[in-house]
């Protein structure tokens, strides 16, 4: 292929992982952003999500859409259940303190990831997507005969694929109209804003914190469902999403939204775009040595603007 | 001679001025009084001199030493001592072990002649957190009379504390006048009034006056701004 | 004193009549735990004592392993001098992210630390020519001996392991009964107090990371010439939570907290292992459980009930 399909192609690959980033990373975002604290487990909430899904794609049997339709609704809210759960028996118990919660979500990964070990197995399992057709991509150029389209060999992607951008975009804007334009948002900013005077209106801190940690997790685990048509299911899978929910994360300045969005595209792109063209663990080694950088000397983030 | 200067000490945040051009002197041995409404920047100014705070332009200097560039430890290393307006000691620590750690010596007997000064000797080996908190106070109070610095900086020193304890507080410092130069930030004007040499009124970041006691209890514009509010 | 110093020798003396009395595979077992141990002091060191919590610890081990191992696999070294060059490679890793990372506080020096952490484990699996990656490499056992002791023999090597393990406690030890240990304490308990009280807590904080950093890189590097084994997992995010569990478990802030936390979660580990592969759900479950109960961990415990003069 040429250099321009190949670019297009890697673009399209890039813009798939930049959508399921956006929502995985969202999650992380909006726990941190409210109640000040890190998940080291989100990446295993993603796990959950996916391998949710196998279970119930594979109970409901049938057309693979009926699967794929009940795993994404099912999945998600199981994940945020178990997330909630986890907040109220173990998060507020250490008072959210972020260190002793570090230390208790590091803990709250072993245990889901081998929970997962244990009952799912080590397999990687796939999940059939409810449709994918083989889209064929046209290249245009000018050529000897002027103005030309073709379509370059390999240059294609699938319908489902398009289908997990768009959801994802149809996601959060979901979420954002969650997040201004109903009351439930506005609790879950003011509890932001400042915890002691949320208490002092009479908002219910500790609810709202349990379903902030439980909405993250379902994030996370609806990105998974989303792609695990394409990937597949495995009990490790956790891994990679969380160490790219934190650059992002750590990039746009810990909790802002529309810095998440916009880092998570240009995390999500490059890393599609830098892995078609060069060594996927030299281009690792340098992001993840950026983003360290970024956390030392501009700890606000590229987008946030310096607290006074 | 002066014992600290600043000249046009100022500090910007995001669009705000804290501090705006202070100029202050402080000599050899006085107690030195800063007052002034909430918000007028006393305790960004005494940041500041202390090296906690990096200021936007100006210049410290103490004991005829440009200190502006040098942090905070080499600072205090030089004879300033700092106590905070909130109380912070060390709670996991015994009394002795806060006032070796201030000390910068582990000799027990210089530790417990320390506490014995603001007399709290019979409780030396008890954690500091346990304490009451009128005793946490005089204890943070003493971390910084017993390093017997050239300059001790108190930054609300008598906040929270009952009538009786000020009454021991005056005294102890009343007691070192004379050897040891003092800034005081206050908001009791009765403590203010009854150990200062010197005053020196902030407002909105800025010197309004600066003078005796008389001279700032007389001074129309100080009334206007702040002696006259309810929280003088 | 006295007390602390009796306990320290008896613990020593303990360990010196087990390497003559336990049967081989705990004797085997027990060697490995004193190395791990070592590592978890180097860690209590900035953890327990400074207040900093690093998630990025395996590097430092990983320096010290991948120094030695590659000085003797690629460059012919011997032992001794490679054991030099281990030690030197985590010293200057350990140094440099403390320029780096100490520039940052609380959440985000742990994140910091770990994404060094992530950076130098898929380092070694880029150099996979010369660090064979994940595989690792096996050191021959003929170059596995210093000054004519063969360190492959299962005695000797234990007490090679029990002689780094008693460097790495006297070390320690003696610098928590110095000023340099008391500052650290105050840095851990109150960091801007002690900058206001006139210690420079940057450079303490810089020395103790160094002198962490180093004797977790002495116990990589011991561990790779003992077991005459370098590998990259020894460098993953696991080999960075191991300490920290092994610390919070033992007691951190304690001189013999980390080996009993060693000793305790190697055995609970082995003998899990033995029923389930998802072995590794004990970590998860005892991280949450300490952090739920028992903060202080086992000898922090034993301080507050029962002896408050505990190191």
């Amino acid at each position: 292929m040429e250099f321009g399909p190949h670019l297009l192609l890697a673009t399209l690959e890039g813009a798939v992982g930049a959508a399921v980033l956006a929502l995985t990373a969202l999650g992380l975002s909006l726990v941190f952003g409210v109640m000040r604290v890190v998940n080291v487990a989100h990446g295993e909430f993603y796990m959950l999500g996916a391998v949710l899904a196998w279970v119930v794609a594979t109970a409901v049997g049938g057309h693979p859409a009926l699967g794929f339709v009940a795993a994404l609704l099912i999945a998600p809210v199981v994940a945020a259940i178990i997330a909630a759960i986890a907040d109220l028996t173990v998060l507020k118990r250490v008072d959210y303190d972020p260190e002793a919660t570090i230390v208790a979500t590091i803990g709250l990964l072993y245990i889901m990831q081998q929970a997962a070990l244990m009952w799912y197995g080590p397999e990687a399992r796939a999940v059939e997507p409810p449709f994918n057709h083989r889209l064929a991509i046209p290249w245009f150029e000018w050529g000897e005969n002027g103005f030309e389209m073709y379509y370059p060999w390999g240059l294609s992607t699938t319908s489902y694929k398009l289908f997990v951008i768009a959801a994802a975009l149809l996601i959060l804007a979901g979420f954002l109209a969650l997040m201004t334009k109903t009351k439930i948002g506005l609790v879950m900013r003011a509890t932001q804003l400042d915890r002691d005077t949320a208490t002092t209106f009479g908002i219910p801190v500790e609810r709202v914190y349990a379903l902030v940690f439980g909405l993250g997790a379902g994030l996370a685990a609806l990105a998974a469902v989303l792609i695990v048509p394409i990937t597949q299911a495995h009990y490790l899978m956790g891994h990679d999403p969380l160490l790219l929910s934190f650059i992002v994360v750590i990039i746009s300045g810990l909790g802002s939204v529309r810095g998440t969005l916009v880092a998570a595209l240009l995390i999500g792109m490059s890393d599609g775009i830098i892995s078609v063209f060069f060594s996927p663990t030299l281009a690792k080694i340098l992001a993840t040595l950026l983003v360290a950088l970024v956390l030392v000397f501009r700890p606000q983030g590229l987008y946030g603007k310096k607290p006074a | 001679m002066s014992v600290l200067q600043t000249k046009g000490l100022t500090k910007r945040y995001a669009g705000l001025t804290a501090v705006d051009g202070v100029d202050l002197t402080v000599e050899t041995g006085e107690i030195h009084a800063l007052i002034g409404p909430n918000g007028a920047g006393k305790s960004t100014l005494v940041g500041m001199v202390a090296g906690r705070t990096e200021p936007t332009s100006g210049e410290v200097w103490f004991k005829g030493e440009n200190v502006t560039r040098l942090p905070a430890h080499a600072r205090i290393r030089r004879g300033m001592a700092y106590t905070f307006q909130i109380t912070s000691i060390y709670n996991q620590l015994s009394l002795l072990g806060n006032l070796e750690l201030a000390l910068r010596d582990s000799d027990p007997a210089k530790a417990r002649a320390a506490l014995d000064r603001v007399g709290l000797a019979d409780r030396a080996e008890q954690l500091a957190g346990d304490l009451a908190y009128g005793h946490q106070r005089l204890l943070e109070i003493a971390m910084g009379v017993a390093q017997d610095p050239t300059l001790l900086i108190l930054d609300e020193p008598t906040q929270g504390l009952a009538e009786s304890e000020i009454a021991e507080f005056n005294a102890l410092i009343a007691s070192l006048a004379g050897d040891t130069t003092i800034l005081l930030i206050e908001h009791n004007m009765n403590v203010v009034m009854e150990l200062a040499h010197r005053i020196t009124v902030l407002e909105t970041g800025a010197v309004l006056a600066s003078g005796a006691p008389a001279e700032i209890k007389a001074n129309p514009e100080v009334q206007e701004a702040y002696l006259g509010h309810a929280d003088a | 004193m006295t007390r602390s110093i009796a306990l320290h020798l008896g613990l020593i003396a303990a360990l010196v009549a087990a390497g003559l009395m336990l049967p081989a595979y705990h004797q085997g077992n027990l060697a490995r735990i004193l190395v791990l141990a070592t590592y978890a002091m180097g860690y209590n060191v900035l953890f327990g004592y400074t207040g900093l919590l690093s998630l990025g610890h395996a590097m430092f081990f990983g320096a010290g392993m991948y120094g030695l191992g590659l000085a003797m696999q690629h460059g012919g070294v011997p032992a001794l001098p490679a054991f030099g060059i281990g030690l030197a490679a985590a010293a200057a890793l350990s140094a440099i992210v403390a320029m780096l990372a100490l520039r940052t506080i609380g959440v985000a020096f742990m994140i910091v630390t770990l994404m060094f952490a992530q950076s130098a484990y898929l380092t070694v699996l880029y150099f996979g020519e010369w660090t064979r990656g994940d595989e690792g490499f096996v050191l021959q056992q003929a170059t596995r001996q210093i000054a004519g002791l063969d360190l492959t023999n299962p005695l000797i090597r234990y007490y090679a392991a029990l002689t780094v393990f008693t460097a790495a406690l006297v070390i320690t030890a003696r610098m928590m009964q110095v000023r340099f240990g008391h500052t650290l304490i105050a840095i851990r308990e109150n960091e801007e107090r002690t900058r206001m009280l006139g210690y420079n807590t940057q450079a303490h904080k810089f020395a103790a990371l160094v002198i962490s950093g180093t004797l977790a890189g002495a116990a990589g590097a011991s561990y790779a010439l003992l077991f005459g084994y370098v590998g990259a997992t020894f460098t993953s995010v696991q080999y960075s939570i191991f300490p920290l569990l092994w610390v919070l478990l033992g007691g951190a802030g304690t001189t013999i907290g980390p080996f009993i936390g060693t000793l305790f979660m190697f055995y609970l580990i082995d003998t899990t292992s033995g029923f389930t592969n998802a072995y590794l759900m004990i970590v998860g479950l005892v991280l949450v459980l300490l952090t739920l109960f028992a903060r202080a961990g086992i000898m922090g415990e034993v301080r507050k009930r029962f002896a408050p003069w505990l190191p």
